[in-house]
């Protein structure tokens, strides 16, 4: 039966999509300010997700200048399928193919942090964990059976489900500690931690790249209504006195 | 210059309106905070037909294109997220300020006779409002305004007999298509701004005519001839008024004073709006539901569904009823008593100052439960809400249950003749 | 504003006409009108701003690389720039050697008028020679002109065999772009920025850096 609920979740992903998680979430203390996580949370997208997930709202040239990457660097070390610097972020794979691959097209991630929140970004891409009984080997905590596969793997490592034993009246307990990795990735559990916070910041960046400056805009504008509104209300004030 | 203007006005009256209707009209002078937000609404009704004139041309009224040409108003078109944030900030700005002016409307009585007009055009400007904020919603094409549009299309399956075909019609397809998000369009950017308009003008009109309440229910009107000259007004105040009436001293000219302190309120509603806008423009999921970003997907229905916060109490009423046809039945009742209310209220007496504590209690449990109501159609159901919506629903008829009942021999203080100062 | 105080005929004093009132009222009028205006300008740029174009349509309007080594001598090729025809054209040697021999025919012979990078402010109006690179629109009202070529331009004008025929109004071109005179056009076709990479190919949009 178990098994044929993940077939079916397999096929129909969407079934399960809605199916939400408790599991808490981590905090992800995005800075939109902080172009150095920037940039490196825009090279893991490139190298790790761009294959299967695409970012077809938003350009290189635009995401470039936003993160203060010459043209010329960008194209060389952040666009790889040779398009356009002025291109859309579009993924390498064609639809189809990752429909068949996944079940369903993997989604675009031009808006997933609006859709998701960054917090929960951070602890689905931290939360993943080894599940023989998965297609790809892989579940995840803060969505159960999901479609994907573990990309950042070799970064990580295999991520296990770690338990500390004791012994009660005589049992033994299994406690579950969190996740840990095996220790094969080419990233210590903190420089991992420290690529998916940059991670998660880069796609907040892209779910709304006029972030920062509305917020520089709005607070020159909000200082101005003061200011107007102290005139104004200094006007009211003097024609009211003939009332009173 | 004077020469120009008198060969306008000869033809066209344009000082003589603006005079009468904007600058020596006769406004009682204990107008509180309470008497901004109709100023208010329609500075942001203002807001709305700009900033959408400007949407429409970036937008894409199209299943296939909308959402990504929403993306495109985003960040391609320089400035389009000033302009975009404006329009979604400000359809929630509109209800905000219609609900505080509807409330005050409630607690002055300024329904009661001779306002019951006043009153029913200002609930068909807020169906009529309704209507565009339901239908502007769908627009962005994302999850919420594909899945919101189903829902609330197939409440008028509900209605017996032609239901099932009516949802068809109205949808132009078998399911929530391109061919409805085209229609809603359509209706969105010409037909309903311009019924609103109109309605706004009557509005308007109307209280020019019976002239506007204040806090205290007195009328500044007197009939010809009752007042000294020691009790009318020294304000010039348009002869279209005075030759009908004696003012009495207890009003201000339009202009400047009602104007300034209007201004006063407008940069108080400006900050708080702009605040919102460029700071917080989603308002946590409010004003901007999270779902809403990501594409309309007729496979998969996220997994909590709410209209947006302004709809809510409705929604919580709909839902609370466990049948169908009496579920839609109930929520459109919850509108229509709103509509009666100049004949449910059966007071002499217009302002909640001067009358019961009953009724005082009566307004402020209605405020609270209206909230809740919101409160509990806008979050996720659990057991508990069930029961709670039921009994908030009926605490909301009960208002007007009540009002009807005690209104006739209601107990009420002395109301004295001319506004005390 | 003193229209809107108290009405001059009634006997009561004119509360707010008071003089100590009148300068501060006056300066606080001012200045809340002068502050709102500002507010209403600063307001009125995002509607402004946004019918500049989009950064969809400045990628459409990006530089055009071209490559020119199947283009034979005396044809011209068209391609797009900015959503405008540009028309490349490989001149023959003659084309070249007859450009001298109508300037007293034209209207403005040694590109004087600012129709043209500087680098093609000379007789060819171009880079190189051989290549004749213009945006194919009239400067008179916008339509394509024709190329006219072996004979076929001395309809209309006489001696000069190959050139540019606006058909909308008339207006007349050498094989420069070079308008001649007493035809609705007043300028000569315009010359965009371009550069060549290597000898077959030509980048339309900017100009190479000095």
């Amino acid at each position: 039966m178990k098994k044929l609920i993940c077939i079916l979740a397999f096929v129909f992903p969407q079934l399960v999509l809605a199916a939400g998680s408790n599991y808490p979430l981590e905090k992800a203390n995005i800075d939109l300010t902080d172009n150095a996580s920037l940039q490196r949370g825009a090279q893991i997208f490139m190298n790790y997700c761009l294959g299967c997930h695409s970012m077809q709202y938003q350009r290189y040239q635009r995401t470039f200048s936003d993160l203060g990457i010459p043209d010329e660097l960008g194209q060389e070390y952040l666009q790889f399928t040779g398009e356009k610097v002025t291109d859309y972020i579009t993924r390498a794979m064609p639809g189809e193919s990752a429909a068949t691959w996944f079940g369903a097209p993997p989604p675009d991630l031009t808006l997933v942090a609006r859709v998701r929140g960054p917090d929960w970004l951070y602890t689905y891409l931290t939360t993943f964990y080894e599940d023989e009984s998965r297609p790809f080997g892989v579940n995840n905590k803060v969505f159960p059976d999901v479609g994907m596969p573990h990309v950042l793997e070799p970064l990580q490592g295999t991520p296990r489900i770690s338990y500390t034993e004791r012994m009660v009246d005589g049992e033994v307990i299994k406690d579950v500690d969190g996740i840990k990795s095996d220790g094969t990735g080419s990233m210590s559990p903190e420089e991992f931690d420290q690529a998916m916070h940059d991670l998660v910041n880069f796609l907040e960046y892209t779910g709304e790249p006029s972030r920062l400056q509305s917020e520089a805009i709005g607070k020159w504008v909000l200082v101005f209504i003061v200011v107007f509104g102290i005139f104004a209300y200094l006007l009211k004030k003097e024609y009211w006195r003939d009332v009173h | 210059m004077k020469a120009l203007m008198d060969w306008i006005e000869y033809r066209i009256p344009l000082m003589r309106v603006a005079n009468m209707h904007a600058i020596q009209y006769p406004a009682p002078m204990n107008m509180n905070f309470w008497y901004v937000f109709g100023f208010l609404a329609t500075i942001v009704l203002v807001n709305q037909i700009v900033t959408g004139i400007w949407l429409t041309m970036n937008f894409v009224p199209s299943a296939e294109g909308a959402f990504a040409s929403v993306e495109y108003i985003m960040r391609e078109v320089d400035y389009g997220w000033i302009i975009r944030y404006m329009h979604s900030t400000g359809a929630s700005a509109f209800f905000v300020v219609v609900y505080l002016h509807m409330f005050r409307g409630m607690i002055y009585g300024s329904y009661q006779k001779p306002r019951e007009l006043l009153w029913v055009f200002g609930m068909l400007i807020y169906l009529a409002l309704m209507a565009e904020a339901f239908m502007g919603y769908v627009l962005p094409w994302g999850q919420m305004s594909y899945w919101g549009a189903q829902v609330i299309v197939s409440l008028f399956g509900a209605i017996p007999v032609i239901g099932e075909d009516l949802v068809i019609w109205l949808q132009g397809d078998y399911v929530i298509s391109g061919a409805t998000l085209n229609r809603f369009f359509a209706l969105h950017v010409i037909a309903l701004p311009l019924v609103i308009v109109i309605l706004v003008f009557l509005h308007i009109i109307a209280l020019h005519e019976v002239g506007s309440n204040n806090p205290d229910g007195i009328p500044i009107k007197h009939p010809k001839g009752s007042l000294s000259e020691d009790e009318k007004t020294k304000w010039e105040i348009h002869e279209y008024y005075t030759s009908k009436y004696d003012i009495a001293d207890d009003v201000l000219p339009f202009f400047p004073h009602i104007v300034l302190k209007d201004l006063v309120a407008f940069t108080i509603f400006l900050f708080a709006f702009c605040y919102v806008m460029f700071f917080a423009p989603e308002m946590g999921g409010k004003f901007l539901e999270h779902p809403n970003f990501e594409i309309a997907n007729p496979l998969k229905t996220p997994q909590h569904i709410f209209p947006v916060w302004y709809f809510t109490p409705f929604y919580a009423i709909l839902k609370a009823v466990p049948d169908k046809l009496f579920g839609v039945i109930a929520m459109f009742s919850a509108i229509a008593a709103l509509f009666a209310l100049p004949w449910l209220d059966r007071s002499n007496v217009r302002s909640w100052r001067y009358r019961s504590g009953l009724h005082k209690a009566n307004l402020i449990v209605f405020a609270i439960v209206f909230i809740f109501l919101g409160y509990l159609g806008g979050t996720p159901q659990e057991n508990w809400k069930i029961t709670a919506s039921q009994i908030a629903t009926v605490m909301y008829f009960g208002f007007f249950a009540a009002l009807f009942l005690y209104s006739k021999n209601e107990k009420t203080k002395p109301v004295p003749t001319r506004i005390p100062k | 504003m003193s229209n809107v105080s108290v009405d001059a005929n009634q006997s009561a004093p004119a509360k707010q006409d008071q003089p100590d009132n009148n300068n501060r009222r006056k300066f606080l009028t001012v200045a809340t009108s002068v502050i709102g205006g500002v507010g209403a300008i600063g307001a009125a740029v995002p509607f402004i701003g946004s019918w500049n174009p989009s950064a969809k349509a400045k990628a459409a309007g990006a530089d055009v690389e071209v490559d020119i080594s199947a283009v034979e001598p005396g044809q011209l090729i068209r391609v797009m720039w900015r959503s405008k025809p540009v028309w490349i054209v490989r001149r023959t040697p003659e084309i070249l050697a007859a450009l001298d021999k109508h300037e007293d025919q034209l209207r403005d012979p040694n590109s004087e008028m600012e129709q043209q990078p500087t680098f093609a402010q000379n007789r060819h109006r171009s880079l190189k020679d051989e290549y004749l690179i213009l945006v194919g629109i009239c400067t008179h009202l916008g339509c394509s002109p024709q190329h006219l070529k072996n004979g076929a331009m001395e309809e209309y004008a006489e001696g000069v065999t190959d050139g540019f025929f606006c058909p909308c109004h008339g207006s007349k071109f050498d094989m420069a772009g070079r308008v001649f005179q007493n035809v609705p056009a007043p300028l000569n076709l315009v010359v965009p920025p371009y550069q060549f990479v290597d000898d077959t190919t030509v980048i339309i949009g900017s100009e190479a850096e000095a």
